[in-house]
């Protein structure tokens, strides 16, 4: 114990041991909108361990409540220590057994509180969420960030979802979309990603939010096409291409 | 009321199975000046009369807007009234602060009861002398609930505490089946008249009475003594041409009433049997 500073500072290398310092398996972008009904939610179920794919049946959006849904990418295991502190959340909500009840806009301003004062710590929770919802007839959408950042919008996405989905979005997305447009726009976005993100897998789930409930689809693939010509021998026309 | 042996602690049962303690914290809410909440569907109104030590001192506040969309009216030991009051707004605004919405007051009511019930479990503390009338808005309607000294609360669809409160419960009782679908503006004139009960023969003036309001769109407020004059005016003048037709009518009224009275309250003083607590 030669350390001068007291075990329960923060900062002293002991205590290291103790905080995130970096992320060790982690999920790749989530993307979400709201449609006519409530809200679509996509996420692929990848777990990277640095560079590798390695763990390719990991869920990474779970129904909180009756009233929300959360969609995370970051590190899973902290995910998963959210999901035991909403569980709690939820737990004391319900036994209040008075009819009132949680929804998706009090979920989301729980979180922010619960990220921003873990990032005041120096120890975050290494994660980027989307929280949305539909409670008496009002839809929700929001995202918070590892370091607190929060916001609600139309469609939002964490990580690489933010450059490659938004921009679709931004041009695509109307009010009042169907369910079968909203899928397919979600569809659109994820494979841009798949495409694009070296940390993406084939392997996704999309999930919906209305006012009856939270549906979490089965995992499927999407169809890609990797003929196109100018994928073929791409480095001929290149000078000094090695 | 009688002086016993049992009646030292609070932690003392009595062998009639009562705590006297507690019962003689609630003889203080009916020690206090009164104090009335009516609601309807979408708005509760609170009112009550303004005691003053003597006429070159100020009046007591007994209405405390606890958040925008809760404010409570308080009759017995105002001191324990404005403790209360304090952690009222505190819980209220930690709530906000955590998620961005307004405290369910059904919630704030319970964590209140619960307050109040350590205060009857613990010897080295005295149960808070002070009735509060709770009144607030949420997701699920207007409310309207009574906390007791004793940690018990009820919901009511109208009530009145403190001194000579049963002439306004006995008006109240004759209307409040009509409350639910009042006006805004009629509820806050029967609120005034259930005052107006309580003075038995004084002069009715906005200067001895403050009413307060919360309802859908309207944040708890209280309303400014001209606003309230206005309205006392209104039916005072009303009054002056019914006066003889009223007059044997609330003779008989209170007869009756006072029969129901007795049936109806919480038992304290003119029931032995029943400890007030148990209903």
């Amino acid at each position: 114990m030669a350390s001068k500073q007291p075990e329960n500072s923060l900062l002293s290398p002991e205590s290291d041991s103790q905080r995130t310092l970096y992320p060790y398996v982690t999920g790749t972008s989530v993307v979400a909108l709201k449609y006519k009904d409530g809200i679509l939610m996509a996420a692929d179920m990848g777990g990277s361990y640095g560079s590798t794919l390695r763990y390719k049946s990991v869920e990474r959006m779970k129904p909180i409540g009756k009233h929300s849904l959360l969609g995370a990418s970051g590190e899973i295991s902290d995910f998963q220590e959210i999901l035991r502190y909403l569980d709690e959340l939820i737990l004391y909500d319900n036994m209040w057994d008075d009819g009132n009840s949680l929804g998706p806009k009090e979920v989301h301003n729980y979180l922010t509180r619960v990220m921003y004062n873990r990032r005041n710590k120096f120890n975050p929770l290494w994660n980027s969420l989307v929280l949305g919802g539909v409670k008496n007839g009002q839809k929700y959408l929001g995202t918070v960030s590892m370091i607190g950042v929060n916001f609600e919008d139309n469609h939002v996405a964490t990580g690489f979802g933010n450059h490659l989905a938004r921009p679709i979005l931004r041009q695509e997305w109307h009010e009042n979309l169907s369910f079968e447009d909203g899928v397919r726009l979600l569809e659109k976005c994820m494979r841009v990603l798949l495409y694009r993100d070296r940390s993406a897998v084939n392997k996704l789930q999309i999930a919906k939010i209305t006012e009856d409930g939270v549906t979490i689809s089965q995992p499927y693939s999407l169809k890609t096409y990797w003929e196109f010509s100018a994928f073929e021998n791409p480095a001929q026309g290149a000078i000094g291409s090695w | 009321m009688f002086r016993n042996q049992y009646d030292t602690d609070v932690t003392t049962w009595s062998p009639a199975g009562r705590l006297f303690q507690v019962e003689y914290a609630m003889e203080a809410v009916k020690q206090g000046s009164a104090a009335i909440g009516l609601r309807s569907k979408t708005h509760v109104v609170l009112g009550c009369v303004n005691k003053a030590n003597s006429e070159l001192s100020s009046h007591q506040k007994k209405i405390f807007k606890v958040d925008d969309h809760i404010g409570v009216a308080i009759a017995g030991l105002t001191a324990d009234g404005r403790v209360l009051s304090r952690y009222m707004r505190n819980e209220c605004i930690n709530y906000s602060f955590t998620y961005e919405s307004p405290l369910p007051v059904g919630r704030l009511v319970v964590q209140l009861a619960d307050k109040a019930q350590v205060c009857t479990q613990r010897s080295w503390k005295r149960p808070y002398g002070v009735g509060l009338l709770v009144a607030g808005l949420d997701e699920s309607g207007a409310h309207l609930y009574y906390n007791c000294p004793s940690g018990n609360y009820f919901e009511y669809q109208a009530f009145a505490i403190g001194s000579r409160s049963q002439a306004a419960k006995t008006y109240l009782e004759r209307r409040f089946e009509n409350f639910t679908d009042s006006s805004r503006d009629d509820l806050v004139k029967d609120a005034i008249m259930a005052i107006r009960e309580t003075l038995q023969g004084e002069t009715l003036k906005s200067s001895i009475c403050t009413i307060a309001v919360v309802g859908a769109g309207e944040p708890f407020h209280v309303l400014d003594q001209g606003t309230v004059q206005q309205i006392i005016d209104t039916f005072e003048t009303a009054a002056e041409q019914e006066d003889p037709a009223t007059e044997p009518d609330a003779a008989t009224g209170q007869e009756a009433a006072a029969e129901q009275g007795t049936a109806a309250d919480h038992g304290g003083s003119t029931d032995e049997g029943a400890a007030p607590m148990d209903i």
